[in-house]
């Protein structure tokens, strides 16, 4: 091999490779990404079964119903709108009526949300960055309640 | 009295830090050996200096000493002590100062032990080192000083987030930073080289070794940081794609490239301005980490506090180190001679793979962890990157790169023959073809996946054993012989065969536990009982129980597995000053395996919620990962790099191959 065939060969590898990993990711980014949605625009979408939605608010006050098997529905607001979710499996320590949730999952054709994570606060000084962010474009957000260490 | 001590000193460091990073650079410019040497004395000071502010703290935590606002902050009078000295870094400020600390620790290491080394470049890797020093040290006292006073002190403190309080935190930080930040002297050194002018073959043999002991060190810190969420967070989870799991995890990705590259560059002369470009690439990734970690931009369990001045400082110092060292390296890079010429098909076309699916996997990695941040400054959309993105992308970069693992210790430098090496991997590929069989006949079709994927664990595994095995002619020579050749390779051959049979562990943990996991949620009301995976468990009732500083509700249970019998008690805890519930979760392994049970609601007449998994195979993923760093201590322990200062004569005596 002469020295420009091996530089060739390298160059070549190593664009293959890269155009891979480019394509990957561009594909990925498609849809296995999850989108953030609040109730209120939750509301005004079509369900789509292949699509994987994060839905952040407020867990409504008296809406947490843990029936009697492993699968618990409570709704979630931002105050304006809500939504029912259903989730089989263990809440988190910090999940309570009133407090910031997100739950992630698909927007089933009923209207309702079937979740099949569900994330509450790490700690008690801690509401998820994006119910905080969207509370607060609706006015509906107190700086000092939440967010002090 | 002792606080404000700790104050001062951490003062003096940085005044001390403004010395080192400059005058023994002058020292070096000027060519004056006197002006280098103060460096030594200089850079061990600092490392005193800090220790003694960092030891301060500790003492503060110690005595529940309330008149410090980090303190009263993260403490409380009745936490266990272990949990008193650990909580020193289970905060912002703490965490920072233990950063820092072991940043001068390392760059007193390169002074007490770098006697080999050319002055001039000594003088100019401790005076680089000093001003990422002098950058966290303005950090720390400016936006993020521990030793803030309150007045009047607290009585009591206001305790340490409850799921922080574990031998997992007092472990996995200290961990994690000597990684972390060890990359930092392979940072210098880059940069060194690069205001130098000159690099050669030396020079990866200085660095080896660095990168090396914290490569190790952030292989178990990363494995310690996953077996504590596994066992803390009670998900049975071991890895999220959390955008802080990434921030470490890049570093190790890069890091891994770099101790590769390092070997071309040492043996061969060749990859010399790539392998700086990844020396400096690497800590850069320690930076974002610490950036994205610290600055509040990601709201997870490690990021303490978020204040907007503290991320606006740190990615200062992010573009500052980043773009200055980029900029430099743009500009000396050519000044560099590029090395030997090599076939595509050779020991080092082989590392260059390893390099390119390496950082390739890595920058996937990267854009999954800065799209959702970039794409919400844009256009304010907020979108969510998780396991599903990472499993696209960086999955499939792995796979060619772990099917080729074995082939590289076994190509011969500069022109390899990959037929020669294939016969001589035919054990291997046999035995891997074979469990194939086996999983796919017993698990049937529907886990083929897992079936190849478990094939290809054993692929690695067989096939790093090969490597020394042929090297040592066993079963071509006579016996004593080819022993004899075995116990005289050198032990970075060992090291090599460790950490790619390690590789192949951790990967059958991670198939065999995901694919064949068996996972129950149930309603269960006492006395009751549950198989699961070939184990029962018999729910016995619940117990209440008071801790030094937390109540909990206990589920005892009986779980029963080949006529062995084991109580396991998962709990819901209360931590009181905090008024926070956290679950523990119980595990009772069996052999690599373990059954895993963790509470969730109670209902009506004493029922509740239990989750029960049973995890086949789960422990090889962090056994793999201390396999792993055992094989880059045995590898750190061979004479080459322990003697040192390389000449050439003993080069060629020692005859060393090394992967």
């Amino acid at each position: 091999m002469t020295r420009k065939q091996r530089r060739l060969t390298f160059i070549g590898v190593i664009g293959a490779v890269l155009a891979c990993a480019v394509g990957l990711v561009f594909a990925a980014m498609g849809d296995k990404v999850a989108f953030f949605k609040t109730p209120s625009e939750l509301a005004t979408m079509t369900p789509d079964p292949g699509k994987r939605i994060r839905l952040g608010g407020l867990v409504e006050d008296g809406s947490l119903d843990r029936g009697t098997d492993t699968t618990v529905r409570f709704r979630v607001t931002d105050l304006n709108d809500a939504v029912t979710v259903s989730y089989t499996g263990i809440l988190p320590d910090l999940f309570r009526e009133g407090q910031g949730v997100v739950a992630e999952g698909i927007l089933q054709p009923d209207g309702t949300f079937r979740a099949d994570s569900v994330l509450a606060r790490h700690d008690e000084s801690y509401m998820p960055k994006e119910v905080a962010d969207a509370l607060k474009e609706q006015n509906h957000y107190f700086e000092s309640e939440t967010l002090t260490q | 009295m002792l606080n404000e001590l700790g104050h001062y000193a951490l003062v003096l460091a940085l005044a001390l830090a403004l010395v080192q990073s400059t005058v023994p650079l002058a020292g070096a410019r000027m060519r004056d050996a006197r002006i280098m040497r103060i460096a030594d004395p200089v850079a061990g000071m600092v490392f005193l200096l800090v220790g003694l502010s960092f030891a301060a703290l500790m003492v503060a935590y110690v005595r529940s000493d309330f008149s410090l606002l980090n303190v009263f902050q993260n403490s409380h009078s009745a936490k266990p002590m272990i949990f008193k000295i650990s909580g020193v870094w289970g905060n912002h400020e703490g965490s920072m100062l233990l950063w820092v600390l072991i940043l001068a620790l390392f760059s007193a290491l390169v002074a007490a032990f770098g006697g080999a080394l050319p002055r001039s470049l000594k003088a100019t890797v401790l005076s680089v080192q000093a001003w990422v020093l002098v950058a966290f040290l303005v950090f720390i006292l400016a936006t993020s000083n521990p030793f803030v006073r309150l007045s009047p002190a607290p009585l009591e403190g206001q305790d340490l987030n409850p799921i922080l309080q574990d031998i997992g935190l007092a472990i996995h930080p200290p961990l994690l930073y000597v990684g972390y930040v060890g990359f930092s002297i392979a940072f210098s050194f880059a940069v060194a080289a690069l205001i130098e002018g000159r690099i050669d073959a030396a020079w990866a043999r200085w660095v080896r070794p660095w990168t090396l002991l914290a490569w190790l060190f952030l292989t178990l810190g990363i494995a310690m940081g996953s077996y504590w969420a596994y066992y803390e967070l009670g998900w049975g989870g071991w890895w999220f794609w959390d955008p802080v799991e990434n921030a470490s995890f890049m570093p190790w990705l890069a890091g891994t490239a770099l101790l590769h590259s390092a070997i071309v560059m040492e043996k061969r002369d060749a990859l010399k301005i790539w392998t700086i470009l990844l020396a400096i690439l690497t800590f850069s990734l320690s930076l974002l980490g610490t950036f994205l970690v610290r600055s509040g931009v990601l709201t997870s369990v490690h990021a303490f506090a978020t204040d907007p001045t503290r991320g606006v400082f740190i990615l200062g110092i992010l573009i500052v180190f980043i773009g200055g060292s980029f900029a430099l390296y743009a500009w000396r890079a050519q000044m560099l001679r590029p090395g030997g010429l090599f076939a595509p098909i050779s020991r080092e076309g082989a590392l260059v793979l390893n390099n390119l699916f390496l950082t390739a996997a890595c920058a996937t990695v990267l854009v999954g962890t800065l799209y959702p941040l970039v794409l919400e400054a844009l256009t304010g959309e907020k979108i969510s990157v998780g396991a599903p993105f990472f499993n696209l992308t960086f999955g499939p970069l792995m796979i060619p790169l772990l099917m080729a693992v074995p082939f590289g210790p076994m190509l011969a430098w500069k022109r390899g023959d990959l037929f020669a090496v294939a016969q001589r991997l035919w054990v291997a590929l046999v035995a891997a073809l074979v469990t194939v069989a086996v999983v796919a006949w017993l698990a049937g079709n529907t886990h083929l996946l897992a079936a190849l994927g478990i094939g290809l664990a054993v692929w690695l595994m067989a096939g790093a054993l090969t490597e020394p095995l042929v090297r040592a002619k066993v079963g071509r020579e006579a016996f004593g012989t080819s022993v004899r050749r075995l116990v005289g390779l050198p032990r970075s051959a060992f090291g090599t065969m460790l950490g790619h049979f390690a590789l192949g562990m951790t990967l059958f943990g991670i198939v065999a536990s995901s694919a064949f996991e068996s996972e129950r949620i149930v309603v269960m009301t006492p006395g009751e009982t549950i198989e699961i995976a070939g184990s029962r468990l018999t729910f016995e009732g619940m117990v209440a129980e008071i801790g030094p500083n937390y109540r909990q509700e206990v589920g005892v249970f009986r779980s029963v597995r080949g006529g062995r019998a084991a109580e396991m008690r998962p709990a819901k805890r209360i931590y009181t000053a905090r008024q926070m519930p956290t679950t523990e979760a119980a595990i009772r392994t069996h052999g690599l395996s373990q059954l895993y049970l963790s509470l969730g609601d109670a209902k009506e007449g004493g029922a509740i919620v239990v989750r029960a998994y049973d995890k086949p195979f789960v422990l090889l993923i962090w056994l793999g990962a201390v396999v792993m760093a055992l094989g880059g201590l045995v590898s750190l322990s061979d004479r080459r790099l322990r003697v040192g200062a390389p000449r050439p004569a003993a080069k060629r005596a020692s005859g060393a191959r090394t992967a």
